[in-house]
């Protein structure tokens, strides 16, 4: 997650010479409590949870002395906000606060450029003073330009001795921001004590999701800006992005618990971003809810689309599959046509599924798509593939219609099906997988089959096919290869199988 | 005419020797683009697609003369060292392809690109193509559906398109063409919360090609782009008419949809927002992306009908 928790961000700020109330975290009351007894004194206990309102919701309280704050921990590790289930609590010295700032270095996406949101006011209900929030430029290289900022300070009842001390805590959040690429950093309050110390009673930091790669040393298990902690299905395909960057993988879980008056849940597969949200809106506005809302785009592998499609059917009560992005594809259509029939298959969907692999290569990618599940003996379910000439409120519709007929039928996740030939006979690995090549049943029509699909990976050896080139050139050729695996399917020759499993899914159960 | 690209512009190439590089570089030659020179560190001295590759952009334009734009095939990682080199060695507008490039990488290469009067579409783009002339970049995927699917400019009929999703530019452009509609420039700014050349910007350019009749929008949640387009329109430097469509009405707060840009953050750079400013603004916006050919034929019919001038969509 890109975001930090509170107690993160401030380990960061006491690191470079911003001040922070004395504490640290809890994850259970006896924790706090012995955090509490340590410090001494009045402390507050602080959830540590995402959200704006969290003071006006109990989730900051304060207590007297360890027994209390046990008591208060306690109370608190139990709360919900939203998505969130607080697990951790802050535990501080209470601080004698005269004077509170507002400090926030914010992105500027028409000045693309950071900007330094300053008002003079801090503390809770900062939303509604938007007009008196002071917006100070930030150079990327020069950081806040410490002249405005003083001038901005003379204006206030900030004690004139103080305003060196205010300029440098500002100018190393400015720079703390840089230094760890962050796309937000606010501190509410930047407090001004009643002995005269500059501290940061609060702060709220999230990270640019593509530079998380630069700080190792940030506890950021995925890098995704998301509403809710990261579930077992987001890390899960986190973990495939990660392993595999050919072309975008995006996956998030959407809230499922307000279903009131919906069609169903969907599971969402888009291709691009715009596109996506486009579709998106078309499926919404027939009366569905997404469960999820997956993009693979920017030529993603076959094996990735087929990792997509099985993470999107590894979520229950699913009522329908809907594929769609924005319909006129640059990239080529017939790689995503695979690997959406081969998972389709090893999970013997059962649930409608419409697609739409308009763009380059549509016409090839929709006669897959047909041919693999439309195979009597292959899927149960009505699969649909349409081309950029359908809309996708069209197609909206037709899902809906197909959804209709099946009835309210809801999935639920399937172990994928693997040939038995899978162990015990020819194989090879590629990249993240393995593919066998069921010798024991290649005559010699199936062998020169095989090799002529294989684009020249594979050759002929004892009228059997085997590998043609080194074992590392064929590793990252999956998409060859789960192309042929559906050839010979569609050819009712399925000799060959690559395995693909995703950890965490196949690899220690269902989720 | 055409906004940022046509065949009479120069062209380089950074990191023409990777695969999308090689690739990209075929298509814009087939399409129709001047490719004068590629440069990739260390791999100066051959050719690609018989374009001469050099080691720096400095080196490039020592040997093939001046260079109009550079379009950029570097990992996210690297972009901002290849913008910066080639914004120092002079050229004056970059495209700047690939995704996941870091958000203060962006705004490095902004102020530098400021500081040397230097402009960059992207980052995240899909690059920007003008029908039967020229593009830098990647859309269309291969010159012959490039060539088939948009149609080159009709007169009294043009429009202009720039998106923040690259796919939607090619949709958007295949569905207008497909209606009878003909397309000056096709601009993807790019998914990014912060891009070199945003939505307005485009716009005012559109409002200054003479072969341009009307403005055609795909809009995203997050971010001020829309809003400050319809700014633009507000304060009257964008008079040509705008056709948008807003991508996010189903999309929730606090949750990133795919692009880095598209997120809903404090409230900020909702759905509903966006749609009431631009409508505010006498935009004409649909809420069925289906319905953006049709309302773009009759504002253009209306616009061009001497009559009915004083009563178009303004």
């Amino acid at each position: 997650m890109a975001r930090l928790h509170e107690y993160q961000s401030k380990a960061l700020l006491a690191q470079h010479g911003v001040a922070v109330p004395e504490g640290g975290p809890a994850s259970s009351a006896a924790e706090a409590a012995q955090l509490a007894a340590r410090l001494g004194g009045p402390v507050a206990v602080k959830a540590q949870a995402w959200v704006t309102n969290r003071a006006a919701t109990g989730g900051v309280q304060f207590a007297q002395n360890p027994r209390q704050a046990e008591a208060r921990a306690s109370e608190i590790l139990q709360m919900r906000f939203g998505n969130f289930a607080v697990s951790e609590v802050l535990v501080e010295r209470m601080l004698d606060i005269h004077h509170e700032l507002f400090v926030s270095v914010t992105i500027d996406d028409a000045a693309q450029a950071p900007v330094v949101l300053l008002d003079l006011h801090g503390g809770s209900g900062i939303e509604s003073r938007a007009e008196s929030v002071q917006r100070l430029p930030v150079d990327t290289r020069r950081g806040v330009d410490a002249q405005a900022l003083r001038a901005v300070l003379g204006t206030s009842a900030i004690d004139a001795g103080l305003h060196d001390d205010v300029v440098s805590a500002i100018e190393a959040v400015v720079d703390i921001a840089r230094r760890y690429d962050a796309r937000s950093l606010e501190i509410n309050p930047l407090a001004i004590t009643s002995d005269g110390n500059v501290v940061a009673a609060d702060c709220r930091m999230t990270i640019d999701d593509y530079a998380v790669f630069r700080h190792p040393e940030l506890p950021i298990e995925i890098a995704r800006e998301l509403d809710h902690p990261a579930t077992q299905l987001e890390r899960i395909a986190y973990q495939v992005e990660q392993a595999d960057h050919r072309g975008t993988f995006y996956f998030a879980q959407l809230p499922t618990d307000d279903v009131e008056g919906s069609r169903g849940l969907i599971g969402f597969h888009g291709a691009g971003g715009g596109g996506s949200m486009m579709s998106m809106d078309a499926v919404t506005s027939v009366g569905f809810t997404l469960a999820n809302f997956c993009d693979t785009s920017g030529n993603p592998s076959a094996a990735k689309v087929y990792r997509a499609a099985r993470i999107i059917l590894a979520q229950r009560g699913l009522v329908g599959y809907f594929g769609s992005g924005s319909g006129v594809a640059s990239q080529e259509q017939y790689h995503s046509a695979y690997g959406l029939a081969k998972a389709f298959w090893e999970i013997n969907l059962s649930i409608p599924a419409v697609v739409r692999l308009g763009g380059n290569g549509e016409d090839r990618a929709v006669d897959i798509l047909h041919g693999v599940c439309r195979d009597a003996d292959s899927i149960s379910a009505p699969v649909e593939g349409y081309k950029k000439d359908d809309t996708p409120a069209f197609i909206a519709q037709r899902f809906a219609q197909l959804v209709d007929e099946a009835a309210g039928r809801a999935w639920t996740p399937q172990p994928r099906r693997v040939p038995a030939f899978v162990d015990r006979t020819y194989h090879f690995p590629i990249h993240h997988g393995t593919v066998w090549i069921d010798h024991e049943h290649c005559d010699p029509a199936t062998t020169t089959f095989v090799v002529e699909h294989s684009g020249g990976l594979l050759t002929q050896r004892s009228s059997l096919p085997v590998l043609a080139v080194s074992e590392q050139t064929v590793a990252g050729m999956d998409s060859e290869l789960v192309a042929l695996e559906v050839e010979c399917r569609l050819a009712r020759r399925p000799v060959v199988f690559v395995d693909l499993p995703i950890e965490g899914l196949d690899t220690d159960g269902s989720v | 005419m055409a906004i940022i690209i046509d065949q009479s512009k120069r062209v380089l190439v950074q990191g023409i020797t990777g695969r999308e590089g090689q690739a990209r570089t075929k298509l814009m030659r087939d399409y129709g683009t001047n490719v004068v020179a590629g440069c990739t560190p260390g791999k100066g001295g051959g050719e690609v697609e018989g374009v001469p590759v050099l080691d720096t952009v400095a080196e490039a334009i020592q040997a093939v003369g001046h260079v109009d734009i550079s379009v950029v095939f570097v990992p996210g990682p690297r972009v901002e060292t290849a913008a910066t080199e080639a914004i120092e060695a002079g050229v004056k507008l970059l495209v700047l392809v690939p995704d996941r490039v870091p958000l203060w990488d962006t705004m490095r290469i902004a102020a530098a690109a400021r500081e040397h009067g230097a402009a960059f579409v992207g980052p995240n783009t899909l690059g920007v193509l003008s029908p039967g002339r020229a593009v830098v970049g990647m859309i269309g995927g291969r010159a012959e559906s490039a060539q088939q699917w948009f149609n080159e400019p009709i007169p009294r009929q043009t429009v202009g398109v720039v998106s923040r999703s690259g796919g939607m530019t090619s949709s958007l452009g295949y569905y207008l063409s497909r209606a009878g509609v003909g397309l000056s420039t096709l601009v993807h700014v790019g998914g990014d919360s912060v891009v070199g050349l945003p939505i307005p910007d485009v716009a005012e350019m559109f409002q200054h090609d003479p072969e341009t009749d009307a403005i055609v929008l795909f809009g995203e949640i997050g971010g001020t782009q829309e809003e400050r387009l319809a700014e633009l329109i507000r304060s009257g430097r964008v008079t040509k008419p705008v056709i948008a469509y807003i991508g996010g009405a189903a999309a929730t707060e606090g949750t990133r949809f795919s692009h880095a840009g598209a997120i809903i953050e404090h409230g900020r750079g909702t759905h509903a927002a966006k749609v009431q400013a631009l409508r505010d603004a006498g935009a004409a916006v649909v809420d069925d992306f289906g319905l953006l050919p049709q309302t773009t034929l009759d504002i253009l019919a209306n616009r061009s009908a001497p009559a009915a001038r004083s009563s178009s969509a303004r």
